[in-house]
């Protein structure tokens, strides 16, 4: 929708342009933070507490991608933090029985469950009509009362997995952690199918209209079934790099995690009305919401209101977007109205 | 369509179509108790029973506002957090040396502002439900920790806690049930038998027909959620004193079986169907069904498991079942369905 009306609109000027773009307004938000808790204290930019950042912003990047998807058709996943759970732990005990795991196979594991638990939520949505919040609350149950029953009480350690994995989790290229290397390839593999591939486009059109999108002739329902399988490949593949990035992982692992994924898809501009956002903004605002996170303990806020200003934020950020989206469209539609 | 049927016949299949669900959730109450029974003979005692009922006192009084939510279309996912915050705040302010009744009053302020905030960023900025209590969620229990930290305060006067886990006199009825029955009775009254009621129904299903036809939506739905938050605040005071213990992290992730006992209960999420009474019987179907695979010793893991996949069967089921019948009767053309 969005890219249509830029399409058609006469060209206004590049900065307004780049102003009436949601991306452009969380990076200056971003940078702001980022300076402005720097000129307070210096430490923030340090190398050892970007790494941190960066490190602890990664899960949710990385599942704020298949979440992004699914939110573009209109639909929401729950069920990824459960997903994230029992791919952390199962891939885990497959370490400890197999200590030589290569590293990749480990990957290819935790994307082939969480594709398979992904699957689940598919069936139900796009073939069974169950709507997506009432499937994935029930999966989120569902799995994670399976991950109860496999974990069984017990937990697993860093001192349990191969030394291999653990230094894969800690090593970095040039600088750069490998998990967040890792996160950044899948995002911008996914920014660009979404943005520039047929099947990426059609998500926007399922998402738009879906009536429509089944007149220009897209299988609305095998794209859905796609869209919430690769929502649950992602937070598989999270699941693993969660076990990575923790070496301990319970049943518990990864509990609430949907709802600060939502958070950071919606305030990285991501509709939950369907068929507007970009994986960038996604990205974006998963990494405001962490370094507001860690500005907040850099500025030394009492931990205990840390929460409150994050929620507090994140309805700030909402509703200046939906003001500013209302006025670009009244001022769209004086400009149609001669 | 099909012509219609002759009158006696409309009336039963219109019956069935109300009572369908809700029907068939109240047969599953009693299955559930006769599985419990046959599992223990210590299941179907008065006492037993009272204190299975007892533990979901918050989730099913949370889950009458959140009937009334659903049915316009909306949600509320920061209901816990408005209990923890006002079981904080009473805490605090019985701390403080506040007198009860004045604390429990101003906590029912509170919850009311928490809703009241919640309805104005809905209605007035017109942001979905679902982001807004997101965002909330977090607020709120964040503000519930800005007032308690991880301190517990547990020093209740005993004449209110007893409230909180005592019995109505001379039965075995807990007084947080029986207050939620009477409330129950009350919001079935306002539902199904007032015109706020039906234009909640008149929303749900169109909203921008409802508008055309005079209801004050943006009214309407400022006032669910302020109710929602009044009683999320009268389940923070009765989680309070039937715990005995005001703490900033009380009921975190119930909202989850607040609205999957909504759900559950036949209340559609695209709003404008369902019934107090499906939802009522949803809450005592999950609650029952946790006392009786307690009572056997099965673990909680497999309860979790149970109350998703009810969940998702109560709408993949007459989903299908639909699907099935469709395609019987594309199968066998009956003479006049021919064209």
């Amino acid at each position: 929708m969005t890219q249509l009306a830029e399409a058609s609109a006469p060209a206004p000027g590049l900065l307004a342009r780049l102003l009436a773009r949601r991306e452009v307004s969380l990076v200056l938000i971003l940078l702001v933070v980022l300076l402005g808790t720097a000129a307070i204290n210096p430490r923030f930019l340090g190398a050892g507490s970007v790494r941190d950042l960066l490190l602890n912003v990664t899960i949710i990047a990385l599942v704020v991608v298949g979440q992004t998807i699914v939110l573009l058709m209109k639909h929401v996943d729950l069920s990824v933090s459960s997903t994230v759970g029992l791919t952390a732990f199962l891939s885990g005990a497959l370490f400890i029985a197999h200590p030589g795991l290569p590293i990749p196979l480990a990957l290819l594991f935790g994307v082939v469950l969480g594709a398979a638990l992904g699957a689940v939520n598919g069936l139900l949505v796009a073939y069974g009509r169950v709507p997506a919040l009432v499937a994935t609350l029930g999966t989120l149950y569902v799995f994670r009362g399976i991950t109860y029953a496999v974990v069984h009480g017990g937990q697993i350690n860093a001192a349990n997995l191969p030394p291999a994995f653990l230094s894969f989790a800690t090593g970095s290229v040039l600088g750069v952690p490998n998990l967040v290397l890792l996160v950044l390839v899948v995002m911008i593999l996914f920014g660009i199918y979404l943005g520039s591939y047929r099947g990426g486009r059609e998500y926007y059109a399922v998402g738009s209209n879906a009536e429509a999108a089944t007149l220009a002739g897209i299988n609305v329902t095998r794209r859905t079934l796609t869209g919430f399988v690769i929502s649950g490949a992602i937070a598989g593949l999270a699941g693993v790099l969660y076990l990575a990035r923790y070496g301990t992982v319970d049943a518990s692992a990864g509990t609430g995690l949907e709802l600060q994924v939502i958070a950071a898809a919606v305030v990285g501009g991501v509709s939950i009305n369907g068929g507007v956002g970009t994986l960038f903004g996604a990205g974006i605002g998963a990494l405001l919401l962490g370094v507001m996170g860690s500005a907040l303990v850099t500025l030394r806020a009492p931990s205990f209101y840390q929460q409150a200003i994050q929620g507090a934020l994140l309805l700030l950020a909402i509703s200046i977007d939906i003001v500013v989206s209302r006025r670009t469209a009244r001022r769209l539609g004086q400009r149609r109205t001669p | 369509m099909k012509p219609a049927p002759p009158a006696p016949s409309s009336l039963v299949a219109r019956l069935r179509g109300l009572l369908g669900w809700e029907a068939t959730i109240i047969l599953l109450v009693f299955v559930a108790l006769l599985a419990g029974a046959l599992l223990s003979p210590d299941f179907l005692t008065a006492s037993n029973l009272s204190f299975l009922t007892a533990n979901f006192s918050e989730v099913a009084l949370m889950a009458l506002s959140m009937t009334l939510l659903v049915i316009v279309a909306e949600i509320d996912l920061s209901v816990a957090s408005i209990l923890g915050l006002c079981s904080s705040l009473l805490g605090v302010l019985w701390a403080a040396h506040v007198p009860m009744p004045l604390a429990i009053a101003l906590t029912f302020v509170a919850g009311g502002l928490a809703g009241l905030l919640n309805g104005l960023l809905v209605t007035r900025l017109g942001l979905p439900s679902l982001a807004v209590t997101i965002g909330t969620l977090a607020l709120y229990r964040g503000l519930a920790y800005a007032l308690l930290g991880d301190r517990a305060i547990a020093d209740f006067p005993a004449a209110y806690t007893n409230l909180g886990f005592g019995m109505v006199p001379g039965t075995q009825i807990p007084i947080p049930i029986a207050l939620f029955l009477v409330l129950a009775i009350l919001t079935t009254v306002l539902l199904h038998a007032t015109a706020f009621g039906r234009g909640l129904y008149a929303i749900g299903a169109n909203e921008v027909a409802a508008r055309f036809a005079g209801l004050r939506v943006e009214r309407v739905k400022l006032t669910l959620f302020v109710l929602s938050g009044l009683m999320a605040a009268l389940a923070g005071v009765v989680y309070t004193f039937r715990f005995s213990s005001a703490r900033a992290d009380n009921a975190t992730g119930f909202e989850l079986g607040v609205i999957a006992a909504v759900l559950l209960g036949g209340v559609s999420i695209f709003g404008g169907r369902g019934s107090v009474v499906g939802a009522v019987a949803a809450v005592f179907l999950i609650g029952i069904i946790n006392g009786a695979l307690t009572i056997v010793d099965v673990s909680n893991e497999v309860l979790t498991i149970v109350t998703g996949l009810l969940l998702i069967g109560s709408v993949l089921v007459p989903n299908l079942l639909g699907r099935l019948r469709v395609a019987r009767e594309r199968r066998q053309p009956r003479g006049d369905a021919v064209s």
